[in-house]
């Protein structure tokens, strides 16, 4: 952002990478983190997901020096800042409670992290942030006199206002209606590729974070369960939590006999597959053949199904429209659900509650997944069954 | 006041039915709320106010054997002022020392009980409290003794220094300061504590995220937000302890007197009531331009 004059800029030397190293926080005996390691590129944009209370603020706010991780280290480039108190550190946070400042007006608050590092004018620098968040005839008015989103908007531009090297936000966008939500991923896109600062971005929309960020890590009860490109983690998740959590998946138990060449045989409920070996994350014993709702293809007979693909049938059990697609629950013969959606492309027409079908994958869309040997059902998609918390 | 929106526009209404009687009740009813406290008030506040204020201008020259006549004396005022002005000014600065020394320990004490005492939070405010349990009286008879000259703390201060080998605490200012503090201190604590009560720790938190050393956000965040449980301490605090005269008579000796002591004895003693009335409506009076210069400093919009 050229506009930012240098001497509001003064903490922009080199930040280097944010890593977090063996990081652990115990509330009593419940581990909230639990030995997290991650290296964050300096000037990347970070998106970290997870189900509720899987410790993903916890996180945030040891990064932002406002808990004691109880072992472990925050290193911003080669220097341990876990033990500096917040207010030394070079980084903000867009809370999750907005906490604004309910007894100064929204130009104070915006501010206020300018003023407490001793700049005097700053009016100009508020006015363009108030602009950025489209809340330019606000200043004069209270907390308490903005709507949600308006509030929300207000925590961004102040902690954005101060051009830390790390900027943590924790469902910054939670309130926002959706032409909003989708004006601000933009602009906070832009914002972060101009400015190159790191951000850390927690959220519970798998969109947003698939849209915005360079990373994605996937949290499970304080561990980091997957990380890696959206599209990566979406196309060959890692276990089958991250499967479920991003986006949905048809998991159907199953044995795997170790590799043969370059493809995994395996059975499931009597029929057999094969996965390419590549696509495998455990290729013997217990697994789950997986396969995304929408790589998953209705037939209304088997001669119809393309060569190369493997197969099961069932009966359509429910329909729904869904406008741009059409998201189906076949009842399969061992009596599991699987669940595909059908793009409303025109073309085909649309299948009646009770018709008997194929449904069709090409084996280079499956995946296959550890499976411990308790579970023996096919995880439909959509369903969380994972524990979202862990006692030690 | 909401209930003038019911009140039915005359202009040009044509006769229609007669409004329905919910509506008069429904207008009537807050000054119905109103009348057993402005009843309370008119009877025991208003009536004797008035009577004080008759009896600041009697003449001088009457008494209670001989009757008093209104005679608009108006010279009572500046001759009570000219008599006792020193005891006023005893007043307002024992009181206000007095109040600094509750603000410092008073501010840390509300702040540790509503912000960091966690499941003792209510022990301690009952320990507050606890002092209020007992008789006014007592407690400052209580004082006399740990204030005494063979008490134990005297002893300490001369063994220290701090006190010369004659030196006391009994029947001087700091004596008397000392008891106004305490005595005074818990109606400064409980509506700060109430106000820092509620301050929403994740502020502190922002504040600190913001780059708000402790200090600033003291200064920045902490302060402000506590304003009207200070305002209001602070004001709960200092005029109960300006008209105060039990410390200063069971503390001090006449020279500590505060204008409290005169007026009882003006009314009690000497019978003189004109010069009692007067003096009590100079210190309402002074009382008042405190209290409002130091709201308008404080100059909190809730409070103005
Ligand atoms: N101060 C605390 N004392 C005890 N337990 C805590 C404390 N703070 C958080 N926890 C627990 O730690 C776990 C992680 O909390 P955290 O706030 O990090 O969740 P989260 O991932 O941000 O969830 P959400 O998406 O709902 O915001 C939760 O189970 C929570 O109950
Ligand atoms: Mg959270």
């Amino acid at each position: 952002m050229t506009g930012m004059s240098a001497k509001t800029t003064g903490r922009d030397a080199p930040a280097g990478d944010l890593r977090l190293v063996n990081l652990t926080k115990r509330f009593g005996i419940f581990t909230a983190v639990d030995d997290l390691g991650l290296t964050i590129p300096q000037g990347s944009f970070f998106a970290l997901l997870g189900a509720s209370g899987c410790g993903k603020t916890t996180t945030l706010r040891m990064i932002a020096g406002l808990e004691q991780p109880t072992s472990g280290q925050v290193l911003l480039g080669d220097r341990d800042i876990a033990r500096l108190r917040p207010y030394k550190r070079p980084v903000n946070t867009v809370f999750q409670s907005y906490a604004l400042f309910p007894h100064l007006n929204i130009f104070e608050n915006v501010a206020f992290g300018l003023r407490r590092r001793g700049i005097r004018s700053v009016d100009d620098e508020v006015m363009r942030m108030l602009a950025l968040v489209q809340l330019d005839d606000f200043g004069h008015r209270r907390p308490a006199q903005l709507s949600g989103g308006q509030q929300q908007r207000v925590a961004l531009a102040r902690a954005l206002i101060n051009q830390p090297q790390v900027l943590l936000l924790d469902e910054p966008l939670g309130a926002l209606d959706l032409k909003l939500r989708r004006q601000m991923q933009i602009e906070l896109k832009r914002i972060q590729t101009e400015v190159g600062i790191t951000f850390v971005h927690v959220t519970h929309d798998q969109e947003e974070a698939m849209t915005m960020a360079d990373t994605v890590a996937v949290m499970n009860a304080g561990r980091i369960e997957q990380l890696g490109a959206p599209a990566d983690i979406y196309e060959y998740p890692g276990t089958a939590f991250v499967a479920n959590f991003l986006g949905q998946s048809n998991l159907l138990a199953a044995e795997a006999a170790g590799p043969a060449g370059s493809e995994v045989p395996v059975t499931a409920h009597g029929a057999n597959f094969s996965v390419p070996a590549d696509r495998a994350r455990a290729d013997r014993g217990t697994v789950y053949l997986g396969v995304r709702p929408e790589k998953l293809h209705l037939a209304d007979s088997a001669d119809r199904v393309p060569a190369g693909h493997q197969h099961v049938t069932g009966v359509v059990t429910d329909a729904s429209y869904v406008g741009v697609s059409t998201q189906y629950l076949v009842r399969t013969g061992w009596g599991g659900e699987l669940s595909a959606f059908a793009a409303n492309s025109g073309l085909g027409g649309r299948l009646p509650v009770g018709a008997s079908v194929v449904a069709h994958w090409d084996p280079r869309h499956a995946f296959l997944l550890p499976r411990k040997p308790g579970q023996d059902d096919d995880r439909t998609a959509g369903l969380l069954d994972e524990p979202v918390g862990a006692s030690s | 006041m909401t209930a003038l929106a019911h009140v039915p526009t005359s202009t040009g209404q044509p006769p229609g039915p007669p409004p329905p009687p919910r509506r008069g009740r429904h207008r009537l009813l807050p000054y119905l709320l109103l009348l057993p406290g402005a009843a309370w008030l008119l009877l025991f506040f208003a009536v004797p106010l008035f009577q004080l204020a008759a009896a600041s201008l009697y003449d001088p020259s009457g008494s209670l054997a001989t009757g008093y006549a209104l005679t608009w004396a108006f010279g009572n005022y500046p001759d009570v002022l000219q008599a006792y002005w020193p005891q006023f000014a005893r007043s307002f600065g024992y009181a206000g020392i007095a109040l600094v020394l509750a603000l410092l320990m008073g501010y840390p004490l509300a702040y540790a009980i509503a912000q960091k005492a966690g499941r003792w939070k209510n022990l301690l405010l009952v320990c507050v409290v606890a002092p209020m349990f007992t008789s006014f009286l007592v407690r400052t008879l209580a004082w006399k003794t740990i204030l005494s000259d063979n008490g134990a703390l005297v002893g300490l201060l001369r063994d220290v220094h701090l006190l010369g080998p004659d030196g006391r605490l009994l029947a001087t200012p700091i004596a008397v300061i000392l008891g106004l503090t305490y005595n005074f201190l818990p109606f400064l604590v409980l509506p700060l504590y109430a106000s820092l009560e509620r301050l929403d720790h994740r502020l502190l938190e922002a504040a600190g995220d913001l780059y708000a050393s402790p200090v600033q956000t003291f200064r920045r965040v902490t302060l402000p937000l506590s304003m009207p449980g200070l305002i209001a301490g602070t004001l709960l605090f200092f005029i109960p302890a300006t008209g105060d005269y039990i410390n200063a008579e069971l503390l001090g000796t006449p020279n500590e007197y505060m204008i409290g002591n005169v007026i009882d004895s003006a009314f009690l003693v000497r019978l003189d009531y004109p010069q009692g009335a007067a003096l009590s409506f100079l210190l309402m009076a002074a009382i008042l331009a405190v209290v409002f210069g130091y709201l308008r400093r404080a100059g909190t919009e809730e409070v103005l």
